[in-house]
């Protein structure tokens, strides 16, 4: 135990002092090290956690995200106000989805593909609504000043995604200590047993649901303020879903540091393919070839690690 | 404590549970008996609120519980354990067994020394750290019973915790009931093993058919030529005595 | 509003496209009916079939139609090792975690053939894809007619097959009492193997039959899988009855819909739809319980 947290300090540390000493290029990578982990942690309280497997999670993403560019566009209200407001949409839009799908009592795959139709509806509806601007996407006007949630110099996204990274892990570190979180793991492992022993399992999973939309909005807000541009495929399209799924799946379901862990792994291999592609010039677009890599390690990590790289660990820590 | 009256069941066209009354009275241990098929798992869902009767009433305490969720008549102080033992797999039997201490407490700790204090008394204090899903037979028998017990509950119902162990086992799981109904928790349960019925309960339902068709201490159902007759076939009474 | 002509017409040209769905649906349908998978690599597959039609087009100057028989079978053996070898290998225990493998393989595919393929939208032209077809007040493209009718054609084979030939019997026997089946001498493991080929096999004939009127881009996976699942919810998953006229629903139901709200707005009705089915009946209109 106390190793552990002699190993996350020294880890804290090293993440803090880094963009002191690395080139932008590198703080800009951490930072999407951070935010993917970040966004990954809000899919495994659902999906980890709870079990309940989202394929459309981007929808929360997307909620927030637009959210907050609304509010600062058209509103002209002030980013770190419509930061939490943002957050609160997500809730909204996680409770909402949890209430009707649980209520109609779906599960595994059939949960899986409703949190998918609803992500397409948003995307369809942000493409095709005028205070989205539909398919041109929303700008928001660059003023890089702290006090409209912009910055100059990366190393402030930097921390601001390693703060939020650190308050996921703290989130689903509770998880692990509290009775909520067994609440959840019970459900995952054994609905009519977790209902014979007094939980109120769809009261639960929708909680669990609501708390994951206001995080995943959390980060699409921080995303969309670091790229100062959305739109509904960026907003509510595949790729994050896939995105937040993989790096959880990956990194462990379930456990603390798996979407850490798993989005280190997953922008490792980025980076290399990024690599390889400007040694092999045949490899026309690197971005196709890193998700044919996560492809492949979501099929083996299922068929061969269902613990996912914890789950390396944890074996090795039992035989000890 | 327990009220049932006239509870039915159906499946399809098949009557699972055909007008089953029955009543526990505070502090007592009432087993259900009968032949395999005969509806006993169905009616035990059908008071904890698993399935919903078709027909009749379902009384703890005085207050109709009939067709309430499974999760508030445990609130209420009724828990059952499952047949097939459904142990929470990837979580150790600690963990386990504070899942159901959780429901009167939100503290970790408390929950924690719940769950010691409760594997001690089933007798599975040496196992707390393995995994639920590292359990022979007899250990999750144990862990549900476990689990069951974790919620403080005023009337167990067990279904067949008895199945699948040997007699030292049987014999063992034996005192552990006696000891958790003289800790003040009425039990009902259902049993196939013939010693435990015996040994533990004061009186016993036979449910053949989906319908009650006797009552009595075990001494007089063993006689009961109805009950005879529901597990051996008809005429089987008759042939017995002669 | 709109003239009633038009509808007519979109009317026309949603069941034309909808007999092409039907085909799609009832490969995915005999999976989950067979192996209760939800083959969530139905539509990238679908994809990979259209680019293999494309290419037999551009490179050998194959006519779509005329294609049918060598990518159907070609079809049916992707199918057949892909189970054999990725998804009948690695799918042990909860259904999810087949649902997990199905994703993979379909990112793997969408991103392969992005890769190898490029982005742009690749289109086939046959010398009579400016025929049309009078039929009241509607123009009917003669390539959408012929492929209604080579669809229907092809579905009723195989329900042919399905009902007289031993493989056909054995599928159904599986799909209705695995253990029994297994107990009678059928090698079950085979039969999942063959029934997930067939389901590919209809890909590939939905392919050739969609190439000459339709494009196809990597993202098309993405966009059919959807209208796929829907069709079969609708219809109630396992049930051929229900992919047909699922099918059908959903194909007159996407032409109205882009009548009626745009090209964009159009696509909604068709999430919605699914959405709906979920939430308030989730065996669909013919399915059995799940």
């Amino acid at each position: 135990m106390k190793r552990g947290i002699a190993f996350c300090l020294a880890g804290l540390a090293t993440a803090v002092v880094f963009p002191l000493l690395a080139p932008n290029y590198l703080i800009n990578i951490g930072m999407l090290v951070f935010f993917v982990a970040f966004i990954g942690q809000s899919w495994n309280i659902a999906g980890g956690f709870a079990g309940q497997t989202s394929f459309g999670h981007v929808v929360f993403f997307g909620t927030g995200a637009y959210t907050s560019t609304i509010l600062q566009v058209t509103y002209s209200w002030n980013p770190w106000l419509a930061w939490p407001a943002a957050m609160l949409a997500g809730c909204i839009v996680g409770w909402m989805i949890a209430f009707l799908a649980f209520r109609a009592g779906l599960r595994g795959s059939y949960f899986a593909l409703i949190t998918l139709a609803f992500a397409e509806v948003f995307r369809i509806l942000a493409n095709s609504v005028p205070f989205t601007r539909g398919g041109l996407g929303m700008l928001i006007k660059a003023d890089p000043r702290p006090m409209n949630f912009q910055f100059k110099d990366p190393i402030w996204f930097y921390y601001v995604a390693l703060v939020l990274c650190v308050a996921s892990l703290l989130i689903a570190w509770q998880l692990t200590r509290g009775r909520f979180g067994a609440r959840l793991v019970a459900i995952r492992e054994n609905e009519d047993a977790a209902r014979a022993l007094g939980i109120d399992v769809f009261a639960e999973k929708v909680k669990a649901l609501t708390l994951s939309g206001a995080m995943c909005a959390a980060g699409g807000t921080l995303y969309v303020q670091k790229y100062l541009y959305v739109d509904p495929s960026i907003a509510f399209g595949v790729d994050k879903s896939v995105e937040m799924l993989l790096v959880t799946m990956v990194g462990g379901a379930g456990t603390i540091f798996g979407p850490l862990i798993g989005s280190i792994a997953l922008t490792t291999i980025n980076e290399v393919t990024r690599g390889l592609a400007s040694v092999v010039p045949a490899l026309k677009n690197v971005q196709p070839l890193s998700l044919v890599v996560y492809g492949v390690m979501l099929v083996l990590i299922v068929a061969r690690l269902p613990d996912g790289l914890m789950g390396l660990f944890r074996r090795k820590s039992r035989h000890a | 404590m327990l009220e049932v009256r006239e509870l039915c069941k159906s499946f399809g066209g098949l009557k699972a549970v055909d007008q089953a009354s029955l009543d526990v009275r505070q502090g007592e241990i009432v087993a259900l008996i009968g032949p395999n098929g005969a509806g006993k798992t169905t009616l035990f869902a059908a008071i904890a609120g698993f399935h919903r009767p078709d027909d009749g009433r379902v009384a703890f305490d005085g207050k109709d519980i009939t067709a309430l969720p499974p999760h508030r008549i445990c609130a209420a102080g009724m828990v059952r354990t499952f047949q097939i033992t459904q142990p929470f797999a990837k979580i150790t039997v600690r963990e386990n067994i504070m899942v159901g201490a959780y429901l009167h407490t939100a503290n970790r700790v408390v929950a924690w020394r719940e769950a010691e204090t409760v594997a001690g008394m089933v007798g599975m204090t040496a196992q707390l750290d393995r995994l639920g899903a590292d359990l022979t037979v007899a250990g999750r028998k144990r862990l549900e019973l476990a689990r069951a017990l974790a919620t403080g509950p005023r009337l167990l119902l067990l279904d067949e915790v008895m199945a699948g162990l040997n007699p030292t086992e049987i014999a063992e799981i034996v005192e552990v009931i006696r000891g958790i109904r003289d800790a003040g928790v009425t039990i009902l349960l259902i049993e196939h093993v013939m010693q435990a019925v015996t040994s533990l309960a004061e009186r016993v339902y036979v449910l053949n058919q989906g319908r009650i068709i006797a009552e009595g201490t075990p001494a007089a159902i063993a006689e009961d030529p109805l009950v005879v007759e529901a597990y051996l076939g008809h005429g089987a009474a008759k042939v017995l005595r002669a | 509003m709109l003239d009633p002509g038009i509808i007519f017409a979109g009317v026309l040209n949603g069941l034309l496209a909808g007999g092409i769905y039907v085909l799609v649906a009832v490969g995915l349908t005999l999976i989950y009916g067979v192996l209760h998978i939800i083959n969530f690599a139905h539509g990238s597959l679908l994809m990979l079939a259209m680019y293999a039609v494309f290419w037999l087009w551009r490179l050998l100057g194959v006519d779509p139609y005329a294609a049918l028989p060598v990518v159907i079978p070609g079809a049916f053996a992707v199918g057949y090792l892909l189970y054999r070898l990725v998804i009948g290998r690695f799918s042990h225990g909860r259904d999810e975690n087949i649902l997990l493998i199905t994703l993979g393989l379909s990112i793997v595919i969408d991103n392969g053939a992005l890769l190898f393929f490029g982005g742009d939208t690749q289109t086939i032209d046959v010398p009579y894809a400016g025929s049309f077809v009078e039929l009241g007040v509607a123009f009917l493209p003669l390539p959408k007619l012929i492929s209604f009718a080579a669809s229907l054609v092809l579905c009723g084979l195989l329900g042919l097959y399905m009902v007289r030939s031993d493989t056909g019997k054995a599928i159904r026997a599986v799909a209705k009492e695995r253990q029994g089946a297994r107990l009678v001498g059928i090698d079950v493991g085979n039969i999942f193997a063959v029934s997930y080929g067939i389901g590919i096999a209809c890909l590939g004939a939905a392919a050739c039959l969609l190439m000459p009127t339709f494009y196809v881009t990597p993202s098309s996976g993405h966009a059919f899988v959807l209208v796929a699942f829907t069709i079969v919810v609708l219809g109630g998953m396992g049930s051929f009855l229900g992919a047909a006229v699922g099918g059908f629903i959903i194909g007159i139901t996407e032409a109205l819909g882009g009548l009626l709200l745009g090209e964009q707005l159009g696509q909604i009705g068709i999430s919605l739809i699914f959405i709906l089915i979920l939430l308030l009946r989730p065996t669909g209109l013919f399915g059995s319980r799940a």
